[in-house]
C-alpha cells in the first residue's frame, strides 16, 4: 500500500514539473509575439503615408514634411555591428586560445575574472570611454593617418566601442568551450606528432566551432540592440555613411534619442515603432542566418 | 619465443627517474626493448606502466612539473635529450591510448591527418595509405562505403581500431599500446589482440596491460614494474615459467595487484 501510494504521488509530482517548466516556455513565446504584433499595430500609420519599399531603401529623412526613409539607420547599424564584428571575431578566438591552452595557470588566474569583471561593466561607462579616449584618438591621430576629416565621433568610433563592449561575452563562452575540449583529443593530435598550433588549429577549434559560433551569436544579438555607448559616439547624423569615418545613426540610437519628444510630428510615433520592427527583423535574421551555419556545422559531425 | 634473445634491442631504457610533485614515479629503470616483437609491461596499478611508456614518446612532457631524467635511445637517438624534434620523435613512436580518442573530422581525414602534418599532400597516395591501414586493422569492409562519414559514429571497438590505423598511417617503428583494449568489449579486444598479432613483426609494440591473461597470449617478452622499479624483464616465456624474483612470481599468481 504504501509502495503504491509514492508511486501515485511521485507521477503526479512529475506532471507538477513537467506543466511548471511548460508555463515559462509559453510565456516567452507568449511576449516574443506580443511584441511583433504591438509594433506592427503602431506602425501601421506609416505604411499608409509611403511604400515600404520607400521607408526601407529611401535615404531622405525629413519628418517634418513626412519623409521618413530608414536607409541611414539600417544601414548604420549595419556598418557598426559588422565593423565591431570583424573586429571582436578574431580578437575574442584568439585571446580565447591564448587564455585556454598556452597560458599560464597564474596568467589565467588574473585574465579571467578580468574579463568577467569587462563584461559587467554597464554600456554607459563604455559610450564614457569611448568620448574620452576612442573619438579623440581618431580625431587627431588615425583620421589624419588616414588622410581624412573626421569629427571623431563616426562609424569607427561606434564599433570600437562595440567590439570593446562584446569581446568579453564572447571570449569568456569561447574560452570555456575550448576548455571543453576533451584532453584526449588534444594528445591524440600531439601524439601523431602535431605542433601545439596545428593542435588547436585542426582539433580545438574545429571541436570547439559550434559553442565559438554560438558564442558570437551571443555577443552580437546583444550588439545589434546595444544602445548607449554607440549612440555617444557614432555621432548620430541621419546619412548613409560613406566611409569608417563618417558619422552614422543606428536604429536603437533613433529610437532613444526621439521617442517622446518628436510626438508633434504626424507619424513620427509610428516611424519609430517601425524602426524598432525593424530592428527586430534584423535581430531575428541575424539568429536563423546563425542557426543555420550552426547546423550545417553539426552536420559535418565536428 | 627463444628468439627473443637473438633480436638486437629497438629501445635501450637506462636509468630513468620521473618525479612528479617531489613523488618518485619511477626509480631509476634499465631496460632493453627488443625489436620487432610485443612487448608486455606488466605489474599492478601506479606502479608507473603508463608513465614508462609516456617517456618513450614524450608525451610525459604534458605533464606539468615532471622531472625526467635517464636515456631512452630509439635506434642510437635519444628521446630525452632536450633538442629532439618531438613532431618527427612522434611520427617514428606512434601511440594508442587507453580510451578510443577519434578526432573531429572523418574517418578518412582521422587517418591522413598524420600524413598530411608530416608534409604528404598527394591525394592518390593518401587514398592509398587510408585504404591500406584500414585493411590492417580488418576495418576496410566495415566503412570503405562512408569514408566521410565522422569518426564518432563508429562503434566504440571499431574506432579503438580507427586509432590503430592512424598510428599505423604514420609508418612508425615503435607502438605504444596503453592498455588500449581495457574500454573495450571481449570481441573487440580480441580483433585488436589479433591485429597486433599480425603485424608484429614489422614493429615494435609496447603493450601496457594489467590483464595477465592478455599478456600470456601475445608477449613475447615481458617487463614486470612494482612501485616504480623494474623487479623482472625477459622472454615471456621464462617469466610466466619461471619468474626469478618472488615479487613476480606472487603477482603471477594472483597474491597481490
Amino acid at each position: 500500500m504504501v509502495r503504491q501510494k509514492g508511486i501515485i504521488s511521485r507521477r503526479y509530482r512529475d506532471l507538477i514539473a513537467e506543466r511548471a517548466v511548460l508555463i515559462p516556455a509559453i510565456l516567452v513565446s507568449v511576449i516574443l509575439i506580443a511584441m511583433v504584433i504591438v509594433f506592427l499595430d503602431k506602425a501601421s500609420p506609416i505604411f499608409i503615408t509611403q511604400p515600404i519599399t520607400t521607408l526601407l531603401f529611401s535615404s531622405s529623412w525629413h519628418p517634418l514634411s513626412g519623409q521618413f526613409g530608414f536607409f541611414p539607420f539600417i544601414s548604420g547599424t549595419v556598418w557598426v555591428t559588422l565593423l565591431a564584428m570583424g573586429i571582436t571575431i578574431p580578437i575574442s578566438i584568439l585571446s580565447a586560445v591564448y587564455l585556454a591552452e598556452y597560458a599560464h595557470r597564474r596568467v589565467r588566474g588574473v585574465a579571467q575574472p578580468l574579463i568577467d569583471l569587462l563584461a559587467g561593466i554597464p554600456s554607459v561607462v563604455f559610450g564614457l570611454f569611448g568620448i574620452l579616449l576612442i573619438v579623440p584618438l581618431i580625431k587627431e591621430q588615425i583620421a589624419p593617418l588616414a588622410g581624412v576629416n573626421s569629427s571623431g565621433y563616426c562609424v569607427l568610433a561606434g564599433g570600437l566601442v562595440l567590439a570593446i563592449m562584446v569581446f568579453p561575452i564572447v571570449i569568456s563562452i569561447s574560452y570555456e568551450v575550448i576548455r571543453a575540449v576533451p584532453t584526449e583529443m588534444r594528445e591524440a593530435a600531439l601524439a601523431l606528432g602535431a605542433t601545439r598550433w596545428e593542435t588547436v588549429k585542426f582539433v580545438v577549434l574545429r571541436k570547439a566551432l559550434t559553442g565559438i559560433i554560438a558564442a558570437i551569436i551571443l555577443g552580437f544579438s546583444r550588439a545589434f540592440g546595444e544602445t548607449m555607448a554607440v549612440l555617444m559616439v557614432v555621432g548620430n547624423v541621419p546619412i548613409v555613411p560613406q566611409s569608417v569615418f563618417d558619422p552614422a545613426y543606428p536604429i536603437p540610437a533613433l529610437i532613444a534619442n526621439n521617442y517622446g519628444e518628436m510626438m508633434s510630428i504626424p507619424a513620427y510615433d509610428s516611424a519609430l515603432m517601425f524602426a524598432a520592427l525593424i530592428l527586430f527583423v534584423i535581430v531575428v535574421a541575424f539568429n536563423i542566418l546563425a542557426r543555420i551555419v550552426l547546423v550545417r556545422v553539426y552536420r559535418k559531425g565536428v | 619465443m627463444d628468439a627473443t634473445e637473438s633480436v638486437a634491442p629497438e629501445i635501450r631504457v637506462r636509468d630513468l627517474h620521473v618525479i612528479l610533485e617531489k613523488r618518485e614515479i619511477l626509480k631509476g629503470i634499465s631496460v632493453e626493448i627488443p625489436k620487432n616483437r610485443i612487448t608486455a609491461i606488466i605489474g599492478p596499478s601506479g606502479c608507473g606502466k603508463s608513465t614508462l611508456l609516456r617517456c618513450i614518446n614524450r608525451m610525459i612532457d604534458l605533464v606539468e612539473g615532471a622531472s625526467v631524467t635517464g636515456e631512452v635511445l630509439i635506434g642510437n637517438v635519444d628521446a630525452l635529450s632536450p633538442g629532439i624534434e618531438l613532431t618527427e620523435l612522434r611520427r617514428r613512436v606512434g601511440m594508442i591510448s587507453q580510451t578510443p580518442n577519434p578526432l573531429p573530422m572523418s574517418i578518412f581525414d582521422n587517418i591522413a591527418f598524420g600524413p598530411r602534418i608530416h608534409g604528404e599532400r598527394d591525394s592518390k597516395t593518401l587514398d592509398a595509405t587510408v585504404s591500406r591501414c584500414l585493411k590492417t586493422v580488418g576495418l576496410w569492409n566495415e566503412v570503405h562505403e562512408r569514408l566521410y562519414d565522422p569518426a564518432a559514429k563508429l562503434s566504440i571497438g571499431q574506432q579503438q581500431r580507427l586509432c590503430l590505423a592512424r598510428a599505423l598511417a604514420m609508418e612508425p617503428e615503435v607502438l605504444l599500446c596503453d592498455e588500449i583494449t581495457s574500454a573495450l568489449d571481449p570481441i573487440s579486444a580480441k580483433h585488436i589482440e589479433s591485429e597486433l598479432l599480425a603485424i608484429k613483426n614489422e614493429y615494435t609494440i609496447i603493450f601496457v596491460t594489467h590483464i595477465l591473461r592478455q599478456a600470456r597470449r601475445i608477449a613475447d617478452h615481458v617487463i614486470f614494474l612494482y612501485l616504480g622499479e623494474l623487479v623482472e624483464s625477459g622472454p615471456a616465456a621464462e617469466i610466466f615459467s619461471s619468474p626469478k624474483d618472488p615479487r613476480t612470481k606472487e603477482y603471477l599468481e594472483g597474491v597481490f595487484g
